[in-house]
């Protein structure tokens, strides 16, 4: 069942188009990622589906809702986690959490088990009645995570979840959304410009650029589209050239002999793999070496937008004049 | 709507009282106004004759000069001769001015640090958040000001002989009303605002006309007539010329039953007019940006 459900959406700050008429479903219970490099309307396009901001053209309905319409019934269904961390630092993580529950109209009983509970969830049960001014930018993430799960919501908006967030840290949020996904099955819904993120957590992905997704797939697909995976192996006893040979084994697209290293592309490689190794100790030769390469979402996404996320990310310059001009038009 | 508010001002009163500095910085400005300005101003000295002059003069005219003067004064500034009580009674309009400027960046602040859009994805009314704001800000306004009638009245200042509790109600409820209106009209001005700058400039544009051109410092009827037009706009000078009326409360003129109304009536307008014209602009101004 379609949980998020947008048709032509769109948001236009003064002259720039900021999500271009975009149509797509989130389906109840799938972890759901919106792929791009900064500017490219991953944050305009949930500031929309969250109520913060009414689409300039077009219509969404979160959880049956329309978000213009009904947005206050919207609010109540669905949890943000922004990409901001706005914790109180003046109040302790406790009453960060009580602030929220009763904003959320959680009844007082209902809310002191919840919160002990999503408290131990994110692992901050000890630091409750510490300021938040004290934890660590790590902890307050987790502080705003949980207090996006206070009043159990069906959807969670998560907005860059780990932005400049440390390695372990970032793991143990993945670990957190995996967590809730399988205990609560909610729906998430996540921007991120993280390839590894999108692809270690999401059931399926849209890369989205200039306001329009190019792509829109789970993240196994969209690499099986660039055309599969690639074998490398080496032969110990290799007296004559065999790439004709393999070339006629099953899964094989193509091979390519460079210097005594065979470099098979396939299609699926998990499969593929011990089959031509079955198929060569047949031909009485040994493999030495072997190794198998998949494609990253990397790939993916240059193949999609023509620019891979570390340029865009390198290229500061452009995303500045980007960020300016949305500030700008805004006000 | 009001459990919402509610919650809101908890949090807010919550913040203020962690911050000892804040509302040690926000008192001590006043109490050296009150120290410097309204001991250094001695109205009664200006006027006083020379010893040699004085000495020359028969005892009868010299008390009879010192009577006229007095009333002369007295008159000016509405019954006291004592310019540290007449401005330690504006004070505490200045003490309500100055507090509810802060209501107005406690919302840019929020905006700034995307607390503010936390509370908007919250299913709450908007115009919660901005009653969450006023109402610690008059919460604020009357604790500072009643803190710093006390400080006065250490420092000298003069009540009027009759001046009981039923005056001291009525001090409160003006604070309240003047308050009210005033936080409103500074969050209903900075609503959109989103740079403390910008939050700043607009503050310091109202801060010192509605402090002066008021009779909070000085009497109205001592400046030029297009000042005093404006002045008379002003509910600050309706405010301190309420307090003042219920401060200087003495048995010989008793309380000036009308002027106290006319005052009320003022005040009243102000924050009813203002505190709507603050929750209708929750509704529109509050937005993402």
């Amino acid at each position: 069942m379609a949980i998020i459900e947008t048709k032509d959406l769109t948001k236009v700050f003064g002259k720039l188009i900021a999500v271009d008429h975009i149509s797509f479903t989130v389906e109840e219970g799938e972890i759901f990622g919106f792929l791009g490099p900064n500017g490219a309307g991953k944050t305009t396009t949930i500031n929309m589906l969250t109520t913060l901001m009414s689409p300039t053209e077009g219509t969404a309905k979160v959880a049956g809702m329309d978000i213009v319409k009904d947005a206050n019934k919207v609010r109540s269904l669905i949890g943000l986690v922004p990409q901001d961390l706005t914790v109180d630092e003046d109040l302790t993580g406790m009453e960060n959490m009580w602030l929220q529950a009763r904003l959320y109209h959680v009844p007082k009983e209902v809310a002191k088990k919840r919160i002990e509970e999503v408290l131990s969830l994110v692992e901050l049960k000890d630091a409750a009645n510490r300021k938040a001014e004290t934890y660590s930018g790590g902890m307050r993430k987790r502080l705003e995570l949980a207090e996006g799960l206070i009043h159990y919501p069906k959807i969670l908006f998560l907005d860059e979840p780990t932005l400049g967030l440390d390695v372990q840290t970032r793991a143990v949020i993945w670990d957190y959304i995996k967590k809730l996904r399988e205990e609560q099955g909610m729906t998430i819904f996540m921007t991120t410009h993280y390839m590894e993120e999108a692809d270690a957590l999401c059931d399926r992905i849209a890369i989205i650029d200039y306001g329009k997704i190019k792509a829109l797939d789970d993240p196994k697909k969209l690499k099986d589209s660039l055309g599969g995976d690639v074998i490398e192996l080496a032969l110990s006893n290799d007296l004559k050239d065999v790439t004709e040979a393999i070339a006629k084994m099953p899964y094989v697209i193509d091979v390519k002999k460079k210097s005594e290293i065979y470099r098979i592309k396939v299609a699926k490689g998990e499969e593929a793999l011990p089959n031509i190794i079955e198929n060569i100790i047949k031909m009485d030769l040994k493999v030495s070496k072997v190794s198998l390469i998949k494609p990253t979402l990397d790939q993916v996404y240059l193949d999609y937008t023509g620019r891979s996320l570390r340029e865009t990310e390198g290229s500061r310059e452009e995303v500045m004049r980007m960020m300016r001009n949305i500030r700008r038009v805004r006000t | 709507m009001i459990s919402e508010a509610w919650v809101l001002t908890i949090r807010e009163v919550k913040k203020w009282i962690r911050e000892p500095i804040l509302v040690f910085m926000m008192i001590i400005q006043p109490v050296i106004w009150l120290g410097l300005f309204g001991k250094a101003f001695n109205i009664t000295g200006l006027v006083s004759i020379p010893p040699q002059l004085l000495q020359q003069l028969p005892p009868n005219i010299t008390t009879q000069i010192a009577e006229i003067f007095n009333k002369m004064i007295g008159s000016i500034f509405g019954g006291t001769v004592d310019y540290f009580t007449y401005m330690a009674a504006g004070m505490l309009s200045v003490i309500i001015l100055f507090t509810s400027m802060f209501s107005g960046m406690s919302i840019v602040w929020d905006r700034r640090f995307g607390f503010l859009n936390k509370l908007l994805v919250a299913p709450i009314a908007r115009s919660s958040i901005v009653m969450a704001k006023v109402t610690s800000s008059v919460i604020r306004g009357i604790f500072q000001s009643a803190l710093v009638f006390a400080i006065a009245f250490a420092f000298g200042l003069k009540v009027g002989d009759a001046f009981n509790i039923l005056d001291l109600i009525g001090v409160f409820i003006g604070l309240f009303l003047l308050s009210l209106g005033l936080s409103s009209l500074f969050i209903a001005l900075t609503i959109r605002v989103k740079s403390w700058e910008g939050h700043m400039a607009v503050v310091n544009l109202l801060n010192l006309p509605l402090m002066f051109a008021s009779s909070a410092l000085f009497p109205i009827s001592q400046m030029p007539d297009w000042l005093q037009s404006i002045a008379s706009f002003n509910p600050i000078s309706y405010s301190s010329d309420l307090f003042r009326a219920f401060i200087l409360h003495s048995h010989s003129t008793g309380l000036d039953l009308s002027k106290i109304a006319l005052n009320f009536e003022v005040l009243i307008g102000f924050a009813v007019i203002f505190s709507f014209i603050g929750i209708i602009l929750a509704e529109r101004g509050l937005r993402k940006s």
